[in-house]
């Protein structure tokens, strides 16, 4: 039973009593037990990416109309196996002019910054790595070592449309961490803390997602904007600049950075859940087994339907424009994520400790959203009156 | 401990080296990073884990970046190579010297050294601590408040920069 209820704890116990049996120092056991986790963990991780990438490619499917894989096993479940074969039998190119070390070096480094990001995931309570004081702070430096592998790939690789793909998604990414960032600052405001475990310990009333709505969807734009995924998909735009940063990619080293990609999209969805959806709860059904095993099994049913939600993003809407692209961070969506900041302190203020404060911090998030959408509307009206005007004194011009 | 530190003291300093001995000038921009994340690694030995991820995010995400675009943007050859000394090194050498100098004799006479770190309270949430120091007027909200100013002033001076050649531009037209 003792199993069941801790079970991490109870495996790290008998590990570390059959290890130090023998002799062992403590210290030494101890490392070596939480190196075969993080080895475990890590295998975990990318077991689950080759069936991402089943559903990547089946959902895809369904939303273009088509059937997806469907030869290899019941609903073409081992075509992913069938894929990475073919990834590792293709020639491994060197691109000429390269930088041999940093070339290899990028692939890794992407794979690394969504590995990091597990370290922290609080899959259900007593199941997670470390429970880090600075959370959402590690999860912005681990988006800039993602950042950072992208400018490798693009320079490292010798090639125009690479290096141009590199500047994209650098000023991409580099923009839209300022609304993510202001949006797991509300987050931090609401919970009072910064780490996971105690994020999800917050919403054990009511889920976050109620508190700051807003703040969901800043956040949910900005993470697709930071993973590269359309409509933000601007640093591999197909139709532009052949793939953007891993043009010269080949087999496996491009095979790590589609999977990165994926994984990638997965853990967002992971935290999605964790910060605004209650983590491992669900209406009370996590009670339902009293091990949280099963907490973990909802947390990650939790984080595959936000990545669905990602990819109905991705395959429902266009790509936009670069100028586009940068004006909507910088002039609408920055400036809203810091007036919901301070909308949100104010009214967390206001209403401390009394019973208002779900409905408060609700209404003046839906306030604030209608305020943005007349605004918006008001500004669009004008715009189109001031290019109205110009164009009939253009033919006014003309008939004269 | 030790060990731990001995290896993040010798990559940060070996990759600092790197920095001004490589030759092609991206080269030494990823060195710098490098010792960018070997200094973030001895802050979260010492149990500042805040300020080991503020490191990360403002030097590694924001400012490493930065250096490299402004390569990337100013270089005609992608992979060119220079040779790393100029003219000016013998100033700089002497400069470094006297610094070095400097701090040396300051350091010399600080007891500081051999004293452990006091340890840390069972239960205190170093974060917590450092946020309420950082706005009580008694600890650091004023050096806070100055830094935000002086940071704020930059700000508006950037804006103003470029406000003004884009006004040029458009006079010129």
């Amino acid at each position: 039973m003792e199993f069941w209820k801790d079970p991490i704890n109870t495996i790290f116990a008998s590990m570390m009593e059959s290890f130090t049996s023998g002799g062992m120092s403590d210290v030494l056991a101890r490392v070596l037990i939480y190196l075969i986790g993080i080895l475990l963990f890590v295998t975990f991780a990318m077991v689950l990416d080759i069936f991402l990438v089943w559903i990547e490619r089946k959902v895809v499917a369904r939303f273009q109309d088509r059937l997806g894989p469907n030869r290899i096993g019941p609903f073409g479940i081992f075509q992913p196996f069938a894929d990475i074969v073919k990834l590792l039998i293709k020639e491994d190119i060197t691109p000429v002019g390269a930088d041999v070390v940093m070339f290899n070096l990028a692939p890794i480094f992407s794979m690394m910054s969504v590995l990091l990001l597990w370290a922290i995931m609080p899959f259900a309570p007593n199941m997670f790595g470390v429970d880090l004081n600075v959370g959402m702070l590690y999860l912005v430096a681990a988006g800039s070592i993602g950042t950072l592998s992208v400018i490798m790939a693009g320079w490292a690789s010798n090639n125009k449309y690479a290096l141009l793909g590199a500047f994209r998604t650098v000023a991409q990414m580099v923009s839209y961490e300022i609304p993510m960032v202001a949006a797991l600052l509300v987050v931090t405001l609401l919970a009072g803390t910064m780490g996971a475990v105690g994020i999800v310990g917050a919403q054990e009333g009511v889920s976050f997602f109620w508190l700051s709505p807003l703040a969901f969807l800043i956040f949910l734009i900005s993470a697709i904007a930071e993973l590269g995924r359309s409509p933000f998909d601007l640093n591999e735009a197909e139709s532009e600049i052949v793939a953007g940063f891993h043009t010269e990619y080949t087999g496996m080293k491009f095979g790590l950075f589609y999977a990165g990609e994926l994984l990638h999209s997965f853990t967002f969805g992971g935290f999605i859940a964790l910060l605004f959806f209650g983590g491992h709860r669900l209406f009370g059904l996590e009670n339902l087994f009293p091990t949280p095993i099963w907490g973990a099994l909802i947390f990650i049913g939790k984080a595959i339907f936000f990545y669905w939600v990602i990819m109905w993003i991705k395959y429902t809407v266009p790509r936009i424009r670069v100028d586009h692209m940068l004006a909507f961070n910088w002039k609408f969506l920055t400036p809203l994520a810091f007036i919901l900041l301070m909308v949100t302190a104010l009214v967390g203020r206001l209403f401390l400790e009394s019973a208002w404060l779900v409905p408060a911090l609700f209404i003046s998030n839906i306030l604030l959203a209608w305020l943005t959408v007349e605004y918006l509307k008001s500004h669009a009206r004008k715009e189109r009156e001031k290019e109205e005007a110009s164009k009939q004194s253009a033919t006014l011009a003309e008939q004269h | 401990m030790k060990i731990l530190f001995l290896i993040f003291a010798a990559i940060t300093l070996g990759s600092a080296f790197m920095v001004v001995t490589t030759k092609k000038m991206i080269h030494a921009a990823f060195w710098l990073i490098t010792t960018l994340f070997g200094v973030a690694a001895l802050y979260a030995l010492l149990n500042a884990g805040f300020m080991a991820m503020v490191q990360i995010v403002v030097y590694v995400g924001a400012i490493a970046i930065l250096f490299i675009f402004a390569i990337m943007l100013t270089r005609k050859e992608m992979l060119d190579s220079a040779a790393p000394l100029n003219k000016n090194w013998g100033i700089a050498a002497l400069f470094s010297l006297l610094s070095f100098a400097g701090l040396y004799t300051l350091l010399r006479n600080w007891t500081g050294f051999s004293n452990e770190a006091p340890e840390l309270a069972a239960g205190v949430d170093t974060i917590t601590e450092l946020g309420t120091a950082l706005v009580t007027p008694d600890a650091y909200l004023l050096p806070f408040e100055v830094a935000s100013v002086l940071l704020l002033a930059a700000l508006i001076g950037a804006v103003y920069v470029a406000n003004d050649a884009k006004n040029q531009q458009e006079a010129e037209k």
